[in-house]
């Protein structure tokens, strides 16, 4: 089975985000003045080929572990969708 | 027969030369060693020189630790022997596990390229042995992501074990506790943001990090004729 990951990187909380901040600070010239906790990171997106959903969500968490995110600074959520059988693509 | 130091190289690596020539001043002998090695062979220091390994792709250092070479590093590392990470190098050390913590971006967002003091703090590691605490050393900084940052037990334990070895006296980059440096436990492990290499010639404007640098090259030799 192919199942598609998307892996969504960002930095754990306590951990400052000068990237986040600085959006954050341009939003009201824009009129946004009601957007709240802007944070910036990175999302993966790869396709992973497994037996069965669990198998495919161990291999992802544990790539994004250790290598997408560096725990030490970040938090990563995944998301798995299944494809179907490997070579059948939609 | 003068000390060795290992200059190792990634690609993207931008300091090998500079750290290689600083080396020679100090009176080593140093030579380039390619990131596919998987040994390491006849060295008694491995420096982990500045630039942007595998185009920092990811995060600085991520990427690195997977190229072979980092494999005789560790084994290097916990055989004693004295490994030294400047700026990038030390992003990799810190991404292969060989030191606690994480570097990430400036506050402020800024590419600092400055000269800085730096505060000796432990006179315990490879980089600072025989360098009394408290002297002031003035060498360049040149990173956008060189923020030192670890949890608050990670801290404790660096503070208890001496192992914060160089301390920004104007922290230029929101580093927790104005750290530019640290060691492992042992001391033998020691990653820093500023470029010793490039404070190790009058023309340059600082000679202090020859200091440094010939302490790596003492404490090497001391292991060696141990």
């Amino acid at each position: 089975m192919m199942f598609v990951a998307r892996v969504d990187v960002r930095l754990r909380p306590g951990i400052a985000d000068p990237e986040g901040a600085t959006i954050a600070r341009a939003l009201p010239a824009l009129g946004f003045d009601d957007v709240r906790e802007m944070q910036v990171g990175r999302c993966f997106r790869f396709e992973i080929d497994a037996a069965d959903e669990a198998t495919a969500r161990q291999r992802a968490r544990d790539l994004a572990q250790r290598l997408l995110a560096n725990p030490v600074i970040e938090q990563s959520e995944l998301e798995l969708t299944a494809l179907g059988p490997a070579g059948d693509r939609p | 027969m003068s000390t060795r130091v290992g200059v190792v190289v990634f690609p993207g690596t931008n300091c090998e030369h500079d750290v290689v020539s600083a080396f020679e001043r100090a009176g080593a002998a140093a030579s380039l060693v390619w990131h596919t090695e998987e040994r390491l062979v006849g060295f008694d220091a491995v420096v982990l020189p500045g630039g942007f390994a595998h185009g920092d792709y990811l995060r600085p250092g991520a990427i690195a630790r997977f190229s072979p070479v980092m494999g005789a590093v560790t084994r290097f590392a916990s055989a004693g022997g004295p490994v030294l990470g400047i700026c990038n190098g030390f992003q990799v050390l810190t991404e292969v596990g060989l030191l606690p913590g994480a570097l990430v971006k400036n506050r402020g967002l800024r590419f600092l390229c400055t000269p800085t003091r730096l505060r000796i703090s432990s006179a315990r590691s490879v980089l600072t042995g025989g360098v009394e605490p408290g002297a002031e050393l003035q060498i360049p900084v040149n990173h956008f992501s060189g923020s030192y940052v670890c949890d608050g037990r990670t801290l404790a334990q660096l503070r208890d074990t001496d192992s914060v070895v160089l301390r920004y006296v104007e922290n230029p980059n929101g580093s927790i506790d104005d750290i530019a440096g640290i060691s492992n436990a042992q001391g033998n492990v020691v990653g820093l943001m500023p470029h010793p290499e490039r404070a190790s010639d009058q023309l340059l404007g600082s000679t202090d990090g020859l200091l440094l640098l010939r302490a790596v090259v003492a404490a090497a030799a001391g292991v060696r004729a141990a």
